[in-house]
């Protein structure tokens, strides 16, 4: 086992580790912090069934975002969808045999990282150029998006300019399913890039990198509109009423 | 035109997205409440010696209540969909009145004590200790949010940052730090009843008056009673609807609706006030024990039902709170919804062709309707979604043959402030108040100007005082704010009542 391969195994086991620890502590945090009070934005869905459609047209539409800023709404459905497809274009070197329809997706997820890269350049710019954005933007907002652009720019590389042995890379994945390291290519390129993408899982958890388990408990978004006919009350305000 | 100290907006025929300019609007901060007015609530009479430890602690408890408070703070990528949406940053051009702007005075005293990027990196997420002048600053811009919840309509995660606001205050207020109008207005209730500090025997006063005006316009004895023990309905109004004008008109108007109705009603000095400022400050014990008072005067006086006045946030707890914090209310009638909206009430009527209109009465009016911020995006009426936008539009329509609305952008879900809203209707934050109003009075200026309106009809007793003072620094004049129940009052034809003429077939309305 090569000091690299070694290097990147525990990288990976360690970020995985993080990322799942990290985001299940948080959605647990989220999940157990009441909401004492009805504040759905309205007009707002009458029955539970409705609320869902609501929730469904935001993660896949973005709903909210399309009535606030179109530019915003563009490059960031452009980059979230082309995020969504090179993920699931990604899904073959962990799976073993890989089902049809991410074999389907494929050429598909080649444009996905296009877009990819379209998506945030858009965003960035925005961020750079428009005073009120840059006025709100910390170094930490810079700093994710180069990270996502890094990521994408050196993965577009690798199929467009210098290829990597996948198989290779695909093994060194397998491998770590069974406690085992694998040798993994060491071209700059790939290292770079799955050097970058173990940074992004650990930074998750920690960053506003939440805001995607973070819409499903938003209140304002998920809670059903029906006040009058049904009383809301959540523990500690319960508790009031004894005294 | 009124006279002001400061600029007044200039109106535009089109909305326009001003630079930023950062500390515009910094010196721009109410009135600190004094001892007396802190203790009632419960809240420490001045800024307790420990009170940065007080107040981590109180955000940490805060954090841990309402998931509300912990998603937003957290969720925030900086998009900048909100960036251009409140009419505070409109019409100051101040950065910390975009929305965003406002959340992350909070946010980063957030990031710096609860999250691990915040303690060991705080420059690089903008990460802030709590520190005195972040506590000054916390004081002006929570004080510049009138918890309207526009932006959380165009924040692809919901963000509301009328919730942070409210968190904000609360954690001001537990260390020392309150707000004079808002916390002396509570302290009113407790003592008197409602916010005005309007007596039993002047209410009463009041009421025997409007009878008799009544009676001599119409000649019909139509009943304005208090503590009427036995009566069907409850009628909890904002106290404004008392005393002042155009507000009094509106109560004229609910009286004569009941009456025509035929069925007994009556007011309560106990809860001689809709409105809850306990939501303004973010407080849930002040906001519970207010709406007790409800609850406590549905009982005393054996109502079967519980109608609210024209009031914008009143009818946000009613509607959304009331359950919640005074019910269950399983001793009304179960056939009403608890409680009801007083617009809901008489569309029903207008529905079921039981009153009478002549709508020529209000001929001398071109109308428009002001969407009231916690109405329109925090609130219901009827059984469907939206109901809050349609069924004012059908009683106006109903009750008035000219009306026009404003431009799509600004009514409805996104409707904007009259800016005076979320416990900020005082005379110490008249320069805020003038340019909050700037995006609600361009659009009245321009449907005034493409479409002849005349007067604008609102739903909310804050933004009836707000419009009556504010129109005159726009050069309008402060009457061309009306009460719905107003137009209701002037086109309803009472049974019985004598007309100067007669002509008019009078329309008993179709269906809106
Ligand atoms: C449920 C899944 C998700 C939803 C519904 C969602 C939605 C959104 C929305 C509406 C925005 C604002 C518009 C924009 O700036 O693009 C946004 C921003 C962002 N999202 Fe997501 N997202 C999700 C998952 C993810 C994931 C998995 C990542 C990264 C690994 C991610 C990274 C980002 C970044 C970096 C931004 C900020 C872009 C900027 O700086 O302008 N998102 N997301
Ligand atoms: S709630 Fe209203 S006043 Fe407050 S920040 Fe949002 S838009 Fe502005
Ligand atoms: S719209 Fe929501 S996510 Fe975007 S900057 Fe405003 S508060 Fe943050």
């Amino acid at each position: 086992m090569s000091f690299l391969s070694g290097f990147y195994a525990s990288l990976y086991y360690v970020a995985v580790v993080i990322l799942i620890a990290g985001l299940v502590n948080k959605i647990v945090q989220y999940a157990r912090t009441p909401a004492p009070l009805k504040i759905p934005t309205t007009p707002a869905p009458t029955s539970s069934g409705k609320v869902t459609l609501r929730m469904v047209r935001e993660v896949v539409f973005f709903e909210s975002l399309f009535k606030g800023n179109k530019w915003i709404w563009i490059f960031g459905w452009v980059f979230h969808f082309g995020l969504f497809l090179v993920t699931l274009r990604h899904l073959r070197y962990f799976i073993d045999p890989v089902w049809l329809p991410i074999t389907f997706i494929q050429p598909f997820g080649i444009y996905g990282g296009i877009a990819m890269v379209v998506g945030l350049a858009g965003l960035w710019a925005r961020r750079v150029l428009v005073d009120r954005v840059r006025y709100i933007t910390s170094p930490s907002d810079h700093l994710i998006l180069l990270l996502l652009l890094l990521i994408g720019l050196s993965g577009l590389s690798m199929k467009f300019a210098a290829h990597t042995d996948i198989v290779a890379v695909k093994n060194f994945f397998f491998g770590l399913y069974q406690l085992q390291v694998n040798p993994l290519p060491s071209d700059p390129l790939l290292l770079l890039h799955l050097l970058l993408v173990a940074v992004l899982m650990i930074i998750f958890p920690y960053s506003k990198l939440l805001h995607a388990p973070g819409l499903f408990f938003s209140p304002s978004r998920n809670q059903v509109d029906n006040p009058r006919e049904k009383r809301h009350i959540v523990p500690w305000a319960e508790r009031l009423e004894q005294e | 035109m009124a006279k002001a100290d400061f600029e007044v907006p200039l109106l535009k025929p089109y909305a326009e997205i001003p630079a930023l300019e950062p500390g515009a609007m910094a010196h721009s901060r109410p009135f600190v409440a004094k001892a007396d007015f802190q203790g009632p609530l419960g809240f420490p009479g001045e800024l307790v010696e420990d009170w940065q430890e007080r107040a981590i602690d109180k955000m940490g408890e805060l954090l841990g209540k309402y998931r509300s408070l912990r998603v937003y703070l957290d969720s925030c990528v900086k998009c900048g969909s909100c960036t251009d949406k409140c009419h505070y940053y409109l019409g100051t051009k101040d950065p910390n009145n975009m929305p965003v702007g406002r959340q992350d005075l909070m946010r980063k005293v957030y990031r710096r004590y609860f999250t691990l990027a915040g303690r060991f990196f705080p420059k690089l997420v903008g990460a802030s200790d709590f520190t005195r002048e972040v506590l000054d600053e916390w004081y002006s811009y929570f004080h510049q949010c009138s918890q309207c919840r526009r932006c959380s309509v165009f924040c692809p995660y919901g963000i509301d940052t009328a919730e942070i606001s409210m968190a904000a205050r609360e954690i001001m207020d537990s260390i020392g730090v309150g707000q004079k109008y808002c916390n002396e207005i509570i302290g009113k209730v407790y003592k008197i009843g409602n916010n005005l500090g309007l007596p039993g025997p002047a209410l009463r006063d009041t009421l025997e008056g409007l009878e008799e005006d009544v009676f001599d316009d119409t000649g019909v004895a139509v009943r304005y009673p208090i503590d009427e023990e036995g009566a069907e309905i409850l009628l909890v109004t904002p106290s404004a609807d008392f005393f002042a004008e155009p507000h009094v008109d509106g109560l004229i108007g609910y009286g004569k609706v009941f009456h025509e109705a035929g069925v007994s009603w009556t007011l309560s000095t106990h809860a001689s006030e809709a409105a809850n400022f306990g939501m303004f400050i973010g407080s849930y014990a002040n906001m519970r024990r207010l709406a007790q008072r409800i609850r406590e005067a549905a009982i005393a006086l054996k109502v079967k039902r519980i109608v609210f006045g024209e009031c914008g946030h009143a009818w946000r707890v009613a509607y959304s709170f009331l359950n919640t914090l005074a019910g269950p209310w399983d001793f009304l009638d179960p056939r009403y919804p608890v409680p009801q909206h007083i617009c809901e009430f008489t569309h029903d009527l207008i529905q079921q062709g039981k009153l009478r209109f002549d709508k020529s009465q209000n001929d001398d009016m071109v109308l428009t309707f002001h969407d009231s911020c916690n109405v329109a995006r925090a609130s219901r009426m009827g059984d469907r979604p939206g109901g809050q936008f349609e069924i004012p539009r059908a009683i106006i329509r109903a009750t008035c043959n000219h009306f026009f609305d404003m431009e799509e952008e600004t009514i409805r879900e996104r409707t904007f402030c009259c800016g005076g809203g979320g416990g900020l209707l005082t005379d110490d934050l008249m320069e805020l108040r003038v340019k909050g109003a700037m995006p609600r009075m361009q659009a009245l200026n321009n449907v005034m100007k493409e479409k002849g309106v005349t007067h604008m009809a609102a739903i909310c007793a804050i933004c009836k005082s707000q419009f009556t003072k504010v129109l005159p620094y726009y050069g309008m004049e402060m009457e061309q704010i009306v009460s719905v129940h107003q137009l209701v009052s002037n086109a309803l034809i009472l049974t019985g009542q004598d007309r100067d003429e007669e002509d008019e077939e009078e329309t008993s309305d179709e269906a809106a």
